[in-house]
């Protein structure tokens, strides 16, 4: 049965030795509506309960209901797990569970999979009455082993169907128990955690979904001689798993923010969902507005009444709410955007990573419009930089713009519980009456800092305008006062980028090539630096949380570099293109920020694939350019 | 179950508002421009229910008449043409202490910002709007507005617009969860001010929707409407506004209707021939938005944590 010969497992129970792994990438891909996704989650949760380092990431088909044994059908998870800690998604596949010989084509579209992948697959497909499928079936299987995977039929459904009349609902849990035993999972656990996902549902749900996950472990004792065993070390730490957006709610009501206003939009949505279900707990509550120009307004409403808000969304969103952040810049209303990057431009790529909003963001308001903006690099970071950032925003009485992409959206990762912090929540409203003189614009003219008035105090009546205004708040087209208030807005980016450190370089201070990320990436580029250190290469790299204001002291440490590129998930001319020459070449979001901000030729690796950038890529690329240097 | 929440009731010292505690600056509407009028009457409400300057909002959009939270010494927000709903509502959704009003013009009202205008009925919180209906955009000098008759002569439409105009009414009328439609003229004061009065006091999303004159731009329309009183009729009931005596006499026409028949109040509305002054349409019970925002508010911190807390329980490993 073994190294794709295809024939059926063997029936001897398989006590072979197990083999001893660092990590594996395990997907499961099934047409959408069959539960890939719920063992998968199962599977990952059982792991970080072990103490092993994880990440998943769902393979959502981009329809809502895409015709069966499609490509575009394919739905799913990828489960990347390890010994030690897991900081992306990484690269090929090591196992696959197919529900059906075309939904991996989806995936082996994208280069997911490797030689020597093993895929342990539906069979039965192969006695389906329709003899178009069975030839489909066979067809497929006969290509996988031409493309070297490992082909394991397993007859799921059969199995399945000696449990339950409909198989089609319990195959997942039958599957989480076969991946089970592969890894040596520890069924307790496994077992508790079906309990958990059905816990809404009767006993006799619960029970029969219980006996499949029994049954899938059995059947692989008996039948694959395919077992791994996992080092791993409980955590001592208390740990929660959670993907980024669940992250981002919990860091919207940790913040003590009271309202969020949002409009529907892949791949932020999810946000609002979690919110949704627990917000009015934690003393807040959603609005869905009418459009994403609404959703804004109706939080700077909020804001400017004392109450800090949330608005969340994702590309097309953010066109929409441009010219409303420029009148919360211009007004100085403290407010919370938080953007889940998808591809672009348009409605694009809408349920894939790209880090392509960055200089809409920046420069996406008409006129000059000095703004703070950060990006978390992990799941926690999700958490904690929503707490961040609405202390931003009320400190500098200004917009604060969260990037986060679907990369973090859908990935899912342990992290340290939150030790929740009353100095978290934002402080209640003032109701104070303003001191005497007081104006709603004071500035300081050394920090731009103001003091802003709320509704209700009294002595602090004045009205809001997005018209030039001067310290009264009264509008006012003197030139001296529009150049000098532009200087007093930019001035608090100034006050504020005073309070950054230089950022950390993961690697050697100084040498060959140093690579900078933002975002999302992260854990890829630091595995792929790491890897090329390991190899001799002379390698560092920096990652930026903060793009506006920048963090300080990167001319100096781009300076002990014979080279400085960034890598991003968005689109840049290569200079191989056609056409493409160094003078016209348009340089990846960062790059480009970088370039003007330093003078330093910084070059950029990046590309729109719709996919999070694995260590393998940007490992390539590195070495590519380190024998450049030599 | 709804409410004001204790953190918002402070002690305030018992102060009597006078006329003047409401004015702030001279406003910059052209001499005869209706928009004084409407300044004057919400002046005067302020001080005879007493609102409490720094407890009140007026939000607006961009035009004309959107300067006017300008001119009020409340808080004021002018914030985006087309937008003051969104805003509006933002204001009052976590913030049930402040008494919120929204002005607006028929661009800003009716075309940039029709999106937001019919689900702010719909949302039916406890603001009171009034729309400054001048039937042409006057800030940027008089181009056709959706309000403007067929064959207005404008800079957008030298030969005259080509297009019937918006209802507002109608529209209103039309949108479900309305709660309040009323319609009044600058030029007629006493009748002005008692529709803005029960704007303010109606339990809902109050739409008044003001006849303007713009002197500058819309001479010939503003004597036909002026003068010609024989087209204009005043609604009355029990229940609907009650007209000054003045207003009575000044109009012959008067119209018994109840304001609780949506549908008579939509025939009013689409009525061709007539103008109708005063209140087309109340529901005192429909569902208010503003009630569901404001329904947990004042939480501590210690509830907040708790809240949280238990919610990351269910994602611990
Ligand atoms: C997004 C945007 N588009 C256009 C304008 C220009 N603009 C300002 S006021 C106005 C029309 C105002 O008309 P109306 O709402 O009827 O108010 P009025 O001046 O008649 O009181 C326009 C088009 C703007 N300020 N913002
Ligand atoms: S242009 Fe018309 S609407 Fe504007 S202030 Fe003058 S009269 Fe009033
Ligand atoms: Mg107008």
């Amino acid at each position: 049965m073994k190294d794709g010969n295809g024939s059926l497992a063997s029936p001897s129970p398989k006590t072979s030795k197990r083999l001893v792994i660092k990590e594996h990438i395990l997907e499961i891909v099934s047409d959408s509506g069959e539960g890939a996704q719920k063992a998968g989650q199962s599977f990952g949760a059982v792991s970080a309960k072990m103490g092993n380092g994880v990440w998943t990431v769902e393979i959502i088909p981009a329809d809502i209901q895409p015709p069966p044994r499609t490509k575009e059908s394919a739905s799913g998870i990828r489960i990347r797990f390890g010994s030690g800690k897991i900081t992306n998604a990484g690269d090929e596949a090591d196992i696959l569970v197919a529900f059906n010989e075309i939904v991996p084509y989806n995936r082996i579209e994208q280069n997911v999979y490797r030689e020597g992948t093993i895929v342990l697959i539906e069979n039965k497909w192969a006695t389906d009455k329709s003899d178009e499928i069975q030839k489909s079936y066979a067809t497929a299987i006969q290509d996988f082993k031409d493309r070297k995977f490992v082909v394991y039929e397993i007859p799921m459904e059969e199995e399945c169907l000696k449990l339950t009349p409909n198989p089609k609902k319990g195959k997942n849990m039958w599957v989480l128990g076969m991946l089970c035993h592969i890894y040596d999972r520890d069924m307790e656990k496994a077992a508790a955690q079906v309990g958990y996902i059905f816990r809404s549902k009767s006993k006799a749900v619960v029970d029969s979904n219980l006996q499949l996950l029994q049954a899938g472990y059995d059947w692989a004792r008996e039948h694959l001689d395919l077992s791994y065993e996992l080092p791993s070390v409980e955590a001592k730490e208390e740990l929660v798993v959670m993907n980024g957006n669940e992250a981002l709610s919990f860091g919207i009501q940790a913040a003590g923010i009271e309202l969020c206003s949002m409009y529907p939009i892949t791949p932020a949505t999810s946000t609002s969902h979690h919110l949704a279900e627990c917000i009015q707990s934690s003393g807040g509550i959603i609005h869905q507005a009418e459009d994403e120009i609404a959703a804004v307004g109706f939080a700077i409403g909020a804001s400017y009444a004392g109450k800090t808000s949330v608005t969340i969304t994702s590309g097309p969103g953010l066109a929409l709410k441009t010219e409303f952040l420029g009148l919360a810049v211009m007004a100085e209303v403290p407010l919370v955007v938080i953007d889940v990057q998808r591809g672009g431009p348009s409605t694009g790529l809408p349920t894939k990573v790209e880090q392509s909003d960055l200089l809409a963001v920046l420069y996406g308001q008409p006129g000059d419009a000095p703004k703070v903006v950060l990006a978390p690099s992990t799941i926690e970071e999700c958490f904690h930089f929503v707490i961040l950032a609405r202390r931003i925003a009320e400190s500098f009485r200004m917009p604060v713009i969260l990037l986060s992409d679907a990369n973090l959206a859908t990935g899912v990762q342990p992290f340290p519980r939150p030790q929740l912090r009353e100095e978290w929540l934002s402080p209640p409203v003032d109701q104070s009456p303003r001191a005497e003189g007081a104006m709603p614009y004071g500035w300081d003219e050394k920090t731009g800092l103001s003091q802003r008035p709320v509704p209700g105090q009294a002595g602090g009546e004045y009205t809001l305008t997005g018209l030039a205004h001067s310290e009264q708040g009264k509008v006012t087209y003197l030139p001296e006062v529009n150049q000098k208030t532009s200087a007093l807005r930019s001035r608090k980016l100034a006050t504020f980028g005073r309070t950054l450190k230089p950022p950390r370089i993961h690697g050697d201070e100084e040498g060959g090539l140093l690579v900078v990320g933002w975002g999302s990436t992260l854990g890829a580029i630091e595995e792929a630096v790491d890897i090329a250190r390991e190899q001799g290469g002379s390698v560092s790299s920096i990652h930026l949380r903060f793009l506006s204001p920048l963090e300080p002291g990167l001319l100096d440490i781009f300076k002990r570099f014979k080279k400085v590129m960034t890598v991003e998930i968005n689109y840049s001319d290569s200079l191989d293109d056609p056409m493409i020459t160094p003078e016209n070449r348009r340089y990846a979001q960062l790059a480009w920020i970088l370039r003007a901000q330093t003078l330093v030729d910084v070059d950029c690796f990046s590309n729109v694939y719709g996919q999070p950038l694995g260590p393998g890529k940007i490992l390539a690329r590195i070495n590519e350019e380190l024998g450049k240097l030599n | 179950m709804f409410g004001i929440k204790k953190d918002f009731i402070c002690d305030l010292p018992k102060k009597y508002y006078t006329l003047s505690n409401y004015e702030k600056g001279v406003a910059r509407w052209c001499p005869g421009c209706g928009d004084h009028a409407v300044l004057s009457s919400v002046q005067r409400l302020c001080r005879e229910e007493q609102l409490p300057p720094e407890k009140t909002v007026f939000v607006s959009g961009i035009g004309c008449s959107s300067r006017f939270p300008h001119y009020m010494n409340t808080y004021g927000f002018h914030g985006l043409h087309g937008r003051a709903f969104p805003v509006a509502c933002g204001v009052k959704f976590r913030r049930p202490d402040l008494n919120v009003f929204v002005i607006t013009g028929d661009g800003d009202c009716c075309s940039i910002g029709a999106g937001a205008w019919i689900h702010a009925i719909r949302y039916n919180m406890n603001i009171t709007t009034i729309m400054f209906d001048n039937q042409i955009y006057g800030m940027t000098k008089k181009q056709t507005s959706p309000t403007s008759r067929l064959g207005t002569i404008s800079n957008t439409h030298p030969t005259g617009s080509v297009l019937p105009p918006v209802n507002p009414l109608q529209t209103s009328l039309g949108m479900s969860n309305v709660s309040f439609v009323a319609q009044t003229a600058d030029w007629v004061p006493g009748h002005l001010f008692a529709t803005i009065k029960a704007g303010y006091e109606h339990p809902g999303f109050a739409f008044i929707k003001v006849i303007m004159r713009c002197s500058k731009f819309m001479g010939p329309l503003v004597e036909e409407m002026t003068t010609n009183r024989d087209a204009v009729s005043i609604l009355t009931h029990e229940n609907g506004i009650q007209a000054d005596d003045g207003t009575l006499r000044a109009f012959k026409n008067h119209l018994n209707h109840d304001p609780s028949d949506i549908y008579a109040a939509r025939g009013l509305a689409e009525d061709q021939e007539s103008s109708y002054l005063g209140l087309f349409y109340q529901n005192k019970d429909a569902i208010r938005y503003d009630q569901y925002g404001a329904h947990n508010l004042g939480f501590t911190p210690e509830e907040k944590m708790a809240a949280v807390n238990a919610q990351l329980d269910k994602f611990a490993v």
